[in-house]
C-alpha cells in the first residue's frame, strides 16, 4: 500500500505554485542490503501526472535518480484559488496513489 | 575575563583557569565572544544552522529542502507515537509540564533526588515506566529517535534554558566540559579542535560548525533520511576521531550533553532539520 | 505537438504502469499520457539519453536557468529548479551526466503550467547538471556543474 502523499498549492500573483511531496522509496536497484549483501530490487516511481480541475499540466516520468521521498514543484498561470490539483502517481511495479488539494 | 586562544596551550589554560572560576554563563559568552571575533558578520542567531551559517550555499539547500521535507512522513509516525495511548490509558502528555509543549529547551537538567543529569529521553523513558511500559533504548531510533522527532518539534521557538544550579549540578557540567576539552583517540582531536578552534574552517572538504548552537535542532534527518539524535551523532564525532565512544545515555554522555547545551542558552530550538 | 512528445510515445517499452493507471482509473486515457521511455531513462550516457527523447542536438540557450548548488551537502538529495523563458516551452528534461543513467526526470508541461520545475535529484559524482527544454518543436539546453563531495559532518 503506498503511503500518502502531501500537496500543497498557493497564489502567487495569477500563478499557483504547486508543491508535492510522495513518499517512496526510489530504489535504484544499484543499492546492496547492508545484511543480507543481495541487491534491493529497483522500485521507484515512472508516471505522474497532476491536473488541475481536471486539465492535465503536467506529465512527468521520474528514473531512478529523483531522491527518495520525491518532491515535485511545478507553476500554473491562470489558476485560482479554490482549484482543484490533483496528482497522480504510479511506480514500476504498478504501485499507484493519487491526493488532491484546493489552491489556497 | 580569560581570552580563548587558538592552540593546545590556550585550551588547557581555559580549562584549568575556567574550572575554578567560571560560570556556565560566562563559559558561553566566552564561546560566543571568540566567535563573534573572529566572524564579526555571521549573527549568532544564525549559529543554529551550524556549518550552514558559514555559506550561502549550503544554507540555500538548507531552505530547499525544508521547505517541505522528504522526512516529514517519519515526523508524523512519531507523532502518532507521542498521541497514543499506553495500556493504562495514559498518554505521554500527562507526564510533563504543559502536556510536553515548549520544555525541550529546559533538558537536559540536574536531578538533585536522583544526583544526576536528567536528558529529555530519560524523561520520557521515566513517563514510559511510570506508566508500566518499558523503556525503549535511547539510541534506538525506530522508537526513542522517531517520538523524538516529533516530540520536541512541539518545543520549536523555545530558547535554549539549561540551569545549572548547586555543585552537584556544577560537577557534572565540569565533567562534561572536560569531555569536550579533552584530546582522544587515533587522532588526538578534541570537540574543541573542530568546533571552537576551527569552526567556520574547513576539514578536508567539511566546513566545520561551532558548538554554540549544536544543541537546538535534533534530532536531524542526515541526508534527509537518516534520523541522529545528538548522542548519536556524539558517537559519529567520537569514532571520526578514531576514540571508542562512551555509551549512550551514560553519565558521559549525558554530562556533555548538559554542558554543551548551556552552550546554546538563549538560542530557539527547531526539531527535526535537515542536515548534510 | 512536438516532436519529443511523440518520439516519447512512440519509444514504449514499458507499457505497463500506464496501462495499469488508466485501468485503475487514476489516469484518463484521454489525457496525454507521457509513457515512461525505457531507451531514455535505461541509456548509459547524456548523448544516449537525449537521442532516446528525441533531442539529439540541442542549442545552448542563455533563457534556462538551472537553480542548483555548487557543491552539493548531500549527493542523494540535490536541489534542482529549472526555469525556462523561452516561450511555448512545453517539455523540460533533466539529466545528470555522470550518473550511471543520466536522464533523471522528463516533464511535459500543459494547460497553463509555466516553463518551470523543481525536483531532488541523487548524484553519484561531481558533474554537469543538464536541462534540455523543448519550444516550437525546437530543443535548447543550459547545464550548470555541480559538485558532490564524500564527508561525514553535518552538525
Amino acid at each position: 500500500m503506498a503511503e500518502p502523499m502531501k500537496i500543497r498549492a498557493t497564489m502567487a500573483g495569477d500563478v499557483a505554485d504547486v508543491k508535492v511531496l510522495m513518499n517512496h522509496p526510489m530504489e535504484t536497484g544499484q543499492r546492496k542490503d547492508a545484511k543480507t549483501g543481495q541487491l534491493v530490487p529497483a522500485l521507484f516511481i515512472q508516471d505522474v501526472v497532476a491536473t488541475v480541475n481536471g486539465t492535465a499540466v503536467m506529465t512527468a516520468n521520474f528514473g531512478t535518480g529523483i531522491s527518495k521521498n520525491p518532491y515535485l514543484g511545478f507553476k500554473v498561470k491562470g489558476a485560482k484559488v479554490g482549484d482543484k490539483v490533483s496528482v497522480s502517481w504510479v511506480d514500476n511495479t504498478g504501485d499507484k496513489t493519487s491526493a488532491e488539494a484546493a489552491v489556497a | 575575563m580569560k581570552k580563548l586562544v587558538t592552540g593546545l596551550l590556550g585550551l588547557s589554560v581555559l580549562m584549568g583557569a575556567a574550572t575554578a572560576l567560571a560560570t556556565p554563563e560566562q563559559d558561553r559568552q566566552e564561546f560566543v565572544k571568540y566567535y563573534t571575533q573572529k566572524y564579526p558578520n555571521i549573527k549568532v542567531d544564525d549559529y543554529v544552522y551550524g556549518a550552514l551559517a558559514f555559506d550561502e550555499d549550503s544554507r540555500s539547500q538548507y531552505d530547499s529542502i525544508m521547505e517541505f521535507p522528504p522526512f516529514e512522513a517519519e515526523v508524523d509516525k512519531g507523532r502518532k507515537m507521542w498521541e497514543t495511548a499506553f495500556k493504562n490509558g495514559s498518554k505521554y502528555a500527562a507526564c510533563f509540564p504543559n502536556d510536553g509543549k515548549q520544555i525541550a529547551g529546559n533538558y537536559p537538567q540536574f536531578d538533585e533526588a536522583k544526583g544526576k543529569v536528567v536528558t529529555l529521553q530519560d524523561a520520557i523513558n521515566a513517563c514510559r515506566t511510570a506508566n508500566g511500559e518499558e523503556a525503549y533504548k535511547v539510541n534506538d531510533m525506530k522508537t526513542m529517535g522517531t517520538l523524538t522527532s516529533y516530540m520536541r518539534t512541539l518545543s520549536d521557538g523555545m530558547l535554549m534554558n539549561v540551569k545549572v544550579e548547586g555543585p552537584k549540578a556544577m560537577a557534572a557540567y565540569e565533567d562534561g566540559k572536560k569531555t569536550f576539552f579533552t584530546r582522544k583517540g587515533q587522532l588526538n582531536f578534541a570537540c574543541a579542535s573542530c568546533h571552537v578552534q576551527n569552526a567556520g574552517t574547513r576539514l578536508r572538504s567539511e566546513l566545520i560548525s561551532p558548538a554554540v548552537g549544536h544543541a537546538v535542532h535534533w534530532p536531524a534527518f542526515r541526508g534527509g533520511d537518516s534520523l541522529t539524535t545528538l548522542q548519536q551523532r556524539y558517537d559519529g564525532c567520537f569514532k571520526q576521531v578514531r576514540a571508542v565512544p562512551p555509551p549512550q545515555g551514560g553519565e558521559t554522555m549525558n554530562n556533555l550533553e548538559y554542558f554543551h547545551s548551556s552552550l546554546s542558552n538563549g538560542l530557539p530550538m527547531k526539531a527535526s532539520v535537515f542536515r548534510k | 505537438m512536438n516532436t519529443l512528445r511523440r518520439n516519447v510515445l512512440k519509444g514504449a517499452g514499458s507499457a505497463g504502469a500506464v496501462a495499469v493507471a488508466v485501468a485503475a482509473g487514476l489516469l484518463k486515457p484521454t489525457q496525454a499520457l507521457a509513457e515512461w521511455n525505457k531507451a531514455a531513462f535505461e541509456a548509459k550516457n547524456v548523448g544516449d539519453a537525449m537521442k532516446g527523447l528525441g533531442a539529439g542536438a540541442p542549442a545552448d540557450s542563455k533563457d534556462i536557468t538551472i537553480k542548483a548548488p555548487d557543491i552539493a551537502e548531500n549527493g542523494a538529495v540535490v536541489p534542482v529548479e529549472v526555469s525556462s523563458s523561452i516561450a511555448g516551452t512545453t517539455n523540460i528534461a533533466i539529466f545528470a551526466e555522470k550518473n550511471g543513467t543520466p536522464l533523471v526526470g522528463n516533464y511535459a508541461l500543459s494547460g497553463g503550467a509555466q516553463g518551470y520545475v523543481s525536483t531532488r535529484i541523487k548524484m553519484g559524482a561531481t558533474s554537469l547538471v543538464r536541462a534540455v527544454v523543448t519550444a516550437g518543436g525546437k530543443t535548447y539546453t543550459a547545464a550548470k556543474e555541480v559538485k558532490v563531495t564524500i564527508g561525514g559532518c553535518g552538525g
